[in-house]
């Protein structure tokens, strides 16, 4: 007999049996979770946040070259993506890392999804490397879009010559400058049980104060800021030419770095290892008080 | 295989407070174990350490023989765990939510259609399946998340106060599917603060406090150990009951071992004897002509029990 009344009424045949899947392998799912993690950036506001970054940088762009047509810029393929490119990319890797990576580990603490995924038979690990590769994913996206605009941009100016070497060399050095910030973005996501915290913190250090310690390091110490990602960043811009002497000097007499292409790609692989790491370390450890 | 849970000296300490204390406990068979206690003694700590959300100070937790500190994958391939009301994926339907969990649980593409309508038809939520949970209420939300424990039809449940959120209706689902879990070979064990559910549901229990495993036994054990064997009956009559008709008639029952009042129409009567007595008392009384209108084994028994265990662990 059913004690409940109300359950009896309303509650139809008992479920029936099925038998149990063989949970996947950890590398299967962290493919799984990164499919359904980037179906949820898709769908989210978040994305719809980067791809109006992308726009406005896309539109200001195109207003400012198309009104004055500057001849050095223009005439020039190297030229064109050495700045165009290159300045538009460095900027909306910073912004893809902040938004899509900011909140990626905290959120799952702060809020409480984390005990939707971790009750599962699956690897914190998976969970970790799955969310990653989403946020790669999404930022890949966006920044492709501008990828796709700033050469069909070029390509109204300079015709078909503009698929060389150079542009997609250029393209794989900033995804290897995503692949480094997103790790870093990850490690102090992992860091704090609050999203805000993790954001904060990439876009302080990110947006000015990776620069500003820069600066000091070799204004200051004298010595070459290898350790900093973002001083490694500027072999994205290599590819077209503009490779600036390791050590030189400044307008005032002082000294100042220029990362050579490999230390560039080392520096910015080392963060990426590093970070990645690190971060999975913590999350390993992190408890769901 | 009968499922199983072992907890072996478990310990879990945040900082100089000790949240549970060596909590040993094996419980193993197609049953349904209630985990009692007030707000902060231990059972989430227990179920989270149960799943591995946090982690022991000191001993082990086996789900179906495994540790689950030491291999948290197979511990958890046969366990379904709903702890502290989950949050899903907002921009995802309850459908794609469970379509999730059924590939990380390694389910087959068909398997994973089917018992997707078959637990969201369970927990109510069919309508709602291609909507946005985003959108839907904490009871909506933990319906879903119920679902999603049921979906790879595992052989234990961890439930950590799941009508949380629930209005009655919902709660009184919860404890019906729990029923329906429990005839099928499954071992369920949950934490609940409403004792009444856990009467109605559970066919053993457990109490802890202040991190300590107070007892655990069958559910009739404990009330006939706590009642010297005797049953804790709720009479109500048509109209109020006199003290000295109370007292004079009813008392002297053969079967009635004492009485107490609830009201002026309720009394709360102690019988000594299993139902046959019962089955006697109601019989007698029936025939004293006062009305009698309902007879039922009172609820409050596990309630006494549980505020007098308390009580004492806290002096």
């Amino acid at each position: 007999m059913n004690a409940d009344p109300i359950a009896a009424e309303t509650v139809g045949a008992p479920l029936s049996r099925a038998p149990l899947g063989s949970v996947p392998g950890t590398w299967t799912q962290a493919l799984l979770m990164s499919r359904y993690q980037f179906r949820d950036y898709l769908r989210s506001r978040r994305f719809v946040l980067m791809i109006a970054i992308v726009a406005i940088i896309a539109a200001l762009l195109s207003t400012a070259v198309l009104y004055f047509r500057p001849a050095a810029l223009i005439d020039s393929s190297l030229a064109f993506f050495g700045t165009f490119w290159v300045g538009g990319a460095e900027v909306l890797i910073i912004f893809a890392g902040i938004i899509f990576g900011g909140d990626a580990i905290a959120g799952e603490f702060q809020n409480k999804t984390g005990y939707f995924l971790m009750g599962l038979p699956i690897k914190r690990w998976s969970v970790y490397a799955g969310k990653y590769l989403a946020a790669f994913a999404a930022s890949v996206v966006t920044i492709g879009l501008y990828f796709v605009y700033i050469v069909l941009f070029g390509a109204y100016f300079l015709g078909s010559g503009v698929f060389t070497l150079a542009l997609f060399e250029s393209l794989a050095l900033a995804l290897l400058y995503l692949a480094a910030l997103l790790g870093t973005t990850f490690l102090f996501s992992s860091l704090f049980k609050t999203s805000l915290y993790g954001v904060l913190v990439v876009a302080v250090l990110f947006l000015f104060g990776f620069s500003i310690v820069i600066a000091l390091v070799e204004d200051l110490a004298h010595i070459e800021p290898w350790f900093i990602v973002t001083y490694a960043n500027q072999v994205i811009a290599y590819p077209f030419g503009s490779i600036p002497a390791h050590v030189g000097r400044n307008f005032a007499g002082m000294k100042t770095y220029a990362p050579t292409y490999l230390e560039g790609i080392l520096i910015m692989l080392g963060y990426f290892l590093g970070t990645a790491f690190a971060g999975l370390g913590l999350f390993e450890r992190e408890e769901f008080t | 295989m009968t499922p199983s849970l072992e907890a072996r000296e478990l310990t879990k300490q945040f900082g100089s407070f000790v949240a549970l204390d060596r909590l040993t406990l094996k419980v193993d068979g197609a049953k349904c174990v209630g985990f009692l206690g007030p707000n902060g003694a231990g059972k989430t700590t227990t179920l989270k350490m149960f799943t591995d959300l946090i982690f022991p100070t000191h001993g082990e937790a086996f789900v179906n023989g495994i540790s689950v500190q030491r291999d948290r994958k197979s511990a958890l391939s046969s366990c379904g765990a709903l702890i502290e009301s989950p949050e899903i994926y907002g921009s995802l339907s309850p459908r794609e939510a469970l379509e999730l969990v059924g590939a990380l649980r390694g389910m087959a593409r068909a398997e994973i259609r089917s018992r997707t309508d078959e637990v969201l038809a369970a927990v109510k939520m069919t309508d709602w399946a291609d909507q946005k949970v985003g959108r839907f209420s904490k009871g909506m939300k933990q319906r879903v998340n119920i679902a999603s424990t049921l979906l790879s039809d595992p052989s234990v449940l961890l439930l950590d106060e799941p009508s949380t959120g629930l209005d009655p209706r919902g709660m009184a689902e919860v404890r019906s599917i729990i029923r329906d879990l429990k005839g099928q070979g499954r071992l369920i064990f949950f934490s609940s603060h409403i004792l009444s559910e856990v009467v109605d549901v559970c066919d053993e229990v457990a109490l802890i406090n202040h991190g300590k495993l107070l007892f655990y036994d069958t559910l009739q054990n404990v009330t006939a150990r706590f009642t010297q064997g005797a049953t804790s009956i709720d009479a109500e009559f048509l109209g109020p009951v006199r003290d000295d008709v109370a007292a004079g008639r009813i008392a002297t029952l053969p079967g009635v071992a004492g009485w107490s009042r609830l009201d002026d129409r309720r009394l709360s009567l102690m019988i000594q004897g299993g139902p046959p007595a019962r089955a006697k008392v109601l019989e007698q009384l029936s025939a004293l002509g006062l009305g009698l209108v309902g007879f039922h084994e009172s609820r409050s028994a596990l309630e006494e029990i549980y505020l007098r265990e308390i009580s004492t662990g806290d002096s």
